[in-house]
């Protein structure tokens, strides 16, 4: 186990100086330099803008600057953004609190509903019950994450006005509010995004969750089960489940990339000012470095939650656990 | 006579596959009493463990139990018990001991849990007592330190120690009947004297009557009072173990007594039946085993034959019981023949 | 005694069931729909779809009989744009998948066959890829290299999308590669490239072509979302993510530019997803275990 933690945690490692790698790579590979774009269009003469390369070590050779983006970057300092005028590391830090308000009860509410919808599923493979819900769920995985927000935005923002259009918070009335009434316009402002989001998660959820469960149903202890006179349903939900919820999360390990672009889209839909719509507005600003450091940052955060949940499977499976 | 415990009667359990029906069970009745040992042999695919499967209602779809069949226990027709009350009986008044003791049992569950949600479905204990029984129980299997055991999951135990632990599950309600299905079959020779012997111990001590399905005649014959041979779905031959060995009428039963390792006989004259069983979709018409019989004759290729009684508490399927001077003149087998020449 | 050579998949089998599979009949009667209305699209399209009609009165009207699906900001037509849209949401999934599928198979193959150092490396990439959102990548790569041409953009969509079949063939190959069968052709002289055509192959075909099935629904969303954050397609070409676009600053009073071509969108991913699921149930015929009835007494049957 001790050996197994060491291995993912060195894995981990290795793609997060890949990704980082990739980064600058990138950054330098693009046509122009960062200066160059920052100033794209601005009438700034060639001699102030070799000083700002040369104060930003763009004139250093590339191995040399290689070494200080990883070195900053492992101290969090990822560069300056133009279009904000201040640190990327400062607007980064504003946007990801965020990000994780609007993702984490997002994530477990998904979970939740996968897991009952897959449940509900298997329990009556082929029936008519199965057949709509995996329709259901079908259309949820095939519909585009920001269609659906939009949609959701057109019925009950603009049609009925159930819930503010997107935003924080209420940009008029908010500073106006008691404590309590600013508390309830900021859940009202979530309400949209976090159920978007579940529903385009809890598909795949589900999905996973049917497949792993009619995976082990034929297995011989589902026999030994019914042989003992447990019944069908408690057989699914007791034993089949605990057994078919280590796959499901492995998997869902692996969809968390999915669910991170899933994120950026729900924020850019509902002016949600997280890590995504931050990055995605930086492209339209040509403020290189906050994309990629943007990027950067969402895709590390998908990186450690992909190898706590490798680990929450391994410590969950007796077999793992104790050998 | 005592009244049977259980009493099977013209049981048929079809499979509605892609490739047609599979009639794995076509007509067998069978009966135990209460306090005895049944051994029911074949080989695989024959039915026997579809049979047990039956029993307890444990086909799943595409398998059915087809209508006319019944099976009736302690004078209830089970299949006619609503599931509801069929649970009720599963695990509580009859309870079943499967062949790999590797899968039968839930890998992330402890063996504790497993054996002590017996006792909390069927005697409704708190889950206190439903641990302490399942140590007792455990304790009962001769499994050391069961305190300890009853913590560990399936996979740290053996082989051998996995089937005590599904022998102690079968065993918690103290049922009437126990089915065992091939209960030794994935176990180390060594273990498997040992298994069978606390099987047989236990129950005779609880007055347990036993199914058990083998396709191992030497532990029929150590084991069982009758015995009951299955071929191709049907029930081929029922007998008392003794006469069994000294005066089986089937082919199919004698190929199967010839087929087993004896002491003092060498090994490279171990005959075996040759050919396979056909597959359940296709049963021949007529005599099932014919294409396989060393005295099969034209009337096997028409007539089915019906079970013959032979002797007081012996039946047998086969022809040979009416037409008995063909015994004198046998002949290489149709499956014998097709093999050499496709050799 | 020759060595066993395995089973080749039962075509036959997978093909009866598949037509059976009320699914797979729907899934590709839509996708043939869809790929004709694409196909004919300058003769079904009642105007130019990049003509600016009439900015001063034809701008953003709703749905009419003149313009069925509205006109956009631009006053263009919109059922003429969601045509040629079919036709380049279409073709730069198909031929993205295309690529991705056969340099998929290639690195598939070189390192399951190959084995040692360079399986190890290139499969350690393919975990890293795994666990990168390639959407974000992507969009950091658009985003610095400005506007992209649709056949970059088809490439760079292909460059993300060959994980998922590389780790199939590798598998695949792996498994043969020590096969009896494979070692003895190899002992007769016959050349490897030639082994793993005739026998890795025809095994991963069917994966790879379920794989194909469900990336290609999975490009034509990369795409949208790519478009519809503004570095698709090139605007003034039409595809359905840019059409979405084009009305997603005033979505609650333009909604025909949001629900049209998302319904397009939904459409086609959901036949591509569900011809997928189809072909993988056809091609895994174990049997689905299906539940006892509750309280349903044999007897009844």
């Amino acid at each position: 186990m001790r050996r197994y933690l060491a291995r993912r945690l060195l894995q981990a490692a290795g793609v997060v100086l890949f990704v980082t790698t990739l980064s600058f790579a990138l950054i330098h590979l693009a046509p122009g330099d960062p200066i160059a774009a920052a100033l794209s269009g601005s009438r700034v003469s060639e001699t102030v803008r070799n000083q700002w390369r040369a104060e930003f070590g763009l004139d250093r050779p590339i191995a040399e600057q290689y070494v200080k983006w990883v070195a900053n970057a492992a101290r969090g300092r990822l560069g300056y953004s133009f279009s904000r005028r201040q640190p990327v590391s400062d607007v980064l830090r504003d946007a990801l609190p965020r990000t994780l308000v609007l993702a984490l009860p997002a994530l477990l509410l998904s979970f939740a509903l996968g897991i009952t919808v897959g449940v509900l599923q298997a329990e009556r493979p082929r029936s008519a019950r199965d057949r709509w819900l995996g329709r259901v769920l079908l259309a949820l995985y095939s519909v585009p994450d920001f269609w659906l927000a939009l949609v959701a935005l057109l019925l009950f923002s603009y049609r009925v006005r159930l819930f503010p259009p997107g935003g924080l918070t209420d940009p008029v009335l908010y500073d106006y509010m008691s404590p309590r009434e600013q508390l309830v316009d900021r859940l009202r402002h979530l309400v949209l995004p976090v159920i978007t989001l579940t529903l385009l998660t809890a598909a795949s959820v589900a999905r996973y969750q049917r497949g792993a469960l009619l995976s082990v149903l034929p297995s011989a202890w589902m026999r030994t089960a019914l042989a003992k006179g447990v019944s069908w349903r408690s057989a699914v939900r007791r034993h089949a489940l605990r057994n078919a919820l280590l796959p499901v999360i492995t998997l869902f390990g692996l969809s968390l990339p999915a669910f991170a672009a899933g994120t950026v889209f729900i924020e850019k839909v509902f002016s949600w000012p997280g890590m995504g719509l931050v990055t995605v507005n930086a492209i339209a600003a040509r403020d290189y470095h906050l994309v990629t450091a943007g990027v950067l940052v969402m895709s590390v955060m998908v990186v450690i939650a992909t190898v706590l949940t490798d680990l929450a499977v391994a410590a969950a499976d007796p077999r793992v656990r104790l050998s | 006579m005592t009244a049977p415990l259980l009493e099977i009667e013209s049981l048929r359990t079809y499979f509605y596959t892609d490739a047609g029906v599979a009639r794995a069970v076509d007509g067998v009745s069978l009966r135990v009493d209460a306090g005895e040992t049944v051994g029911v042999v074949g080989e695989s695919g024959c039915g026997k463990s579809v049979t047990a499967l039956s029993i307890l209602r444990l086909i799943l779809p595409p398998g059915r139990i087809e209508a006319g069949s019944a099976i009736r226990f302690e004078d209830k027709n089970l299949l006619e018990m609503t599931e509801r009350e069929v649970q009720r009986v599963r695990g509580n008044r009859i309870s079943m001991v499967f062949q790999e003791p590797m899968t039968a049992l839930n890998p992330v569950f402890t063996v504790g849990d497993q054996i002590a949600e017996v006792a909390r479905i069927h005697a409704g204990m708190s889950k206190r007592d439903a641990a302490a029984k399942a140590v007792e129980m455990l304790k009962l299997v001769g499994i050391p330190a069961p305190e300890q055991r009853a913590n560990e999951y399936p996979h740290q135990l053996s082989g051998g120690m996995r089937q005590r632990v599904v022998i102690a599950m079968a065993l918690v309600m103290n049922p009437a009947l126990v089915i065992a299905d091939e209960p030794t079959t994935a176990l180390d020779v060594t273990i498997q004297a040992q298994i069978l012997e606390l099987l047989a111990d236990l129950t005779r001590r609880l007055g347990t009557s036993v199914l058990l399905i083998t396709h191992d005649l030497g532990v029929v014959a150590e084991h069982c009072t009758r015995v009951i041979v299955m071929y191709a779905g049907e029930v081929v031959e029922e007998t008392i173990t003794t006469g069994l060995f000294s005066a089986a009428h089937h082919p199919y039963t004698e190929g199967l007594l010839g087929a087993m390792p004896r002491i003092g006989r060498h090994a490279e004259r171990l005959a075996t039946i040759p050919g396979t069983v056909p597959p359940p979709t296709a049963w021949p018409v007529g005599c099932r085993f014919r294409d396989r019989c060393q005295y099969a004759w034209d009337r096997c290729e028409r007539e089915h034959p019906p079970l013959y009684q032979i002797d007081v508490a012996h039946v047998s399927r086969c022809h040979l019981a009416e037409e008995p001077e063909r015994r004198a003149h046998p002949h290489p087998p149709l499956a014998a023949e097709r093999g050499a020449s496709a050799a | 005694m020759p060595p066993v050579v395995p089973p080749l998949p039962d075509v036959a089998g997978i093909r009866s069931r598949l037509r059976r599979d009320r699914r797979a009949t729907f899934a590709l009667g839509v996708l043939l729909t869809i790929a004709t209305c694409a196909l004919l699209a300058p003769i079904l399209s009642p105007f130019d779809p990049n003509a600016q009609l009439d900015i001063s009165r034809l701008q953003s009207q709703a749905p009419s009989w003149s313009h069925p699906l509205g006109t956009d900001p631009f006053s263009r037509d919109v059922l003429s744009r969601l045509l040629y849209g079919a036709r380049i949401s279409l073709l730069i999934s198909f031929t993205a998948v295309a690529l991705a599928m056969s340099f998929g198979t290639l690195i598939g193959a070189v390192a399951g066959y190959l084995g040692g150092a360079i399986d190890a490396v290139l499969m350690r990439l393919v975990d890293a890829a795994f666990s990168i959102p390639t959407l974000l990548l992507l969009i950091v790569v658009i985003a610095l290299w400005g506007e992209v041409s649709t056949s970059a953009l088809t490439l760079l969509i292909a460059s993300v999308g060959w994980f998922t079949v590389s780790r199939l063939v590798r598998a695949e190959t792996l498994a043969m590669r020590d096969a009896d069968f494979v070692v003895a052709a190899r002992a007769l002289g016959v050349p490897a490239w030639r082994v793993l055509g005739q026998h890795v192959l025809p095994n991963v075909v069917g994966p790879a072509i379920i794989a194909a099935a469900l990336a290609v629904g999975n490009v034509i969303l990369l795409e949208a979302g790519l478009s519809y954050l503004g570095i698709g397609v090139r605007p003034p070409t039409a595809s359905w993510g840019s059409i979405i676009q084009d009305g997603s600053e005033r979505v609650s009073d333009l909604w025909w530019l949001t629900l049209f071509p998302g319904l397009a969108i939904l459409v086609t991913v959901f036949a591509c997803n569900a011809l997928g699921d189809a072909l993988r149930d056809a091609l895994d015929p174990r049997q689905l275990q299906a539940a006892p009835d509750d309280d349903t007494p044999i007897k009844a049957t």
